[in-house]
């Protein structure tokens, strides 16, 4: 590509690189607010105890989203595909420990200007050192 | 909830039970507190259309835990999610229907558990599909069930 988008150099040198690891400690409200939030009345978290397997999408993300974004030029993300692998539900009262990483990094023009495909991991270990879920998602920023 | 579902229950082509959403933009606003995504795409209709869009858009994630519902409402409580995968195709506009389909693509048993593979997909009103993919969940099977109560996998501690 004959055109370098400023910022997305920054990018570059972080993919295949670990974020450090952010903790969360699960709380029975933050599960309740994340059900009533998709308009899920599943008796299994309605007293969030157990969380539905796509809560895990709500850990570290606003934090992931934030540091991503001092590191591109983009206004805006738009989520492009999402994956979840659920090994055991997470529990009010668990600390859940997450690992970000870009593992892809995709630049092209497109009709409003520079674009690219970003796709990140996160794995999501539980206070027992157990994994107990990991994602994948493409965004794609604008 | 509704009867519990059973691996021995499900054949290859059977409908999931559709799930209809309707969210409005205070649902958005609900979904971008409990997850922390502040993309104003989603709550600010100028800044939406100023980024070529027709308005404020239902965030594809939020789509994502719809068929995330869809699947688990179906396998009920004895039932458990361990895969979901989708690419969102399309928008979806507050205060227009999201309609959650699956349909059961094959079963198999594997390490003594039984899974039932899906697709899914989300339609909006035009029956358009804005999202796709794939879930996979494990089932009880009847005879385990008889023996030793609720599944290990999703047992109250």
């Amino acid at each position: 590509m004959a055109e370098t988008l400023s910022g997305i150099a920054k990018l570059k040198g972080k993919v295949g690189v670990a974020w450090k690891p952010r903790e969360y400690l699960i709380e029975g409200e933050m599960i309740r607010r994340f059900a009533r939030a998709v308009g899920d009345t599943n008796p299994l978290w309605k007293d969030g105890a157990i969380a539905p397997p796509t809560f895990t999408l709500s850990i570290g993300f606003e934090q992931f989203v934030d540091d991503l974004m001092k590191l591109t030029p983009f206004n805006t993300v738009l989520m492009g595909s999402t994956e979840i692998e659920s090994y055991q539900p997470m529990k009010r009262g668990d600390t859940i420990t997450v690992v970000f990483k870009i593992s892809n990094l995709r630049e092209r023009k497109g009709q409003t200007g520079q674009m690219a495909f970003m796709t990140f991991e996160s794995t999501y270990k539980n206070q027992e050192k157990a994994l107990v879920a990991k994602c994948r998602q493409m965004v794609i920023g604008y | 909830m509704s009867i519990q579902l059973y691996y021995q229950d499900v054949k290859k082509g059977d409908e999931l039970t559709p799930l209809v959403k309707k969210p409005t933009p205070r649902q958005l606003v609900m979904w971008a507190g409990a997850v922390g995504d502040y993309m104003p795409i989603h709550y600010d209709q100028e800044y939406a259309r100023s980024r070529g869009l027709e308005g404020i858009i239902v965030h594809g994630q939020l789509v994502g835990a719809f068929l995330g519902q869809l699947v688990t409402d179906w396998a009920g409580e004895q039932g458990a999610l361990s895969k979901l995968s989708c690419s969102y195709k399309g928008m979806n506009y507050p205060g227009e229907a999201v309609t959650l389909r699956g349909k059961v693509l094959r079963k198999y048993v594997r390490k003594g558990e039984h899974f039932v593979e899906c697709s899914v997909r989300a339609e909006n009103p035009k029956g358009e599909k804005t999202a796709s993919g794939t879930a996979t969940v494990v089932l009880p099977y009847k005879d385990d069930y008889k023996r030793k109560g609720r599944t290990r996998r999703w047992a109250r501690d």
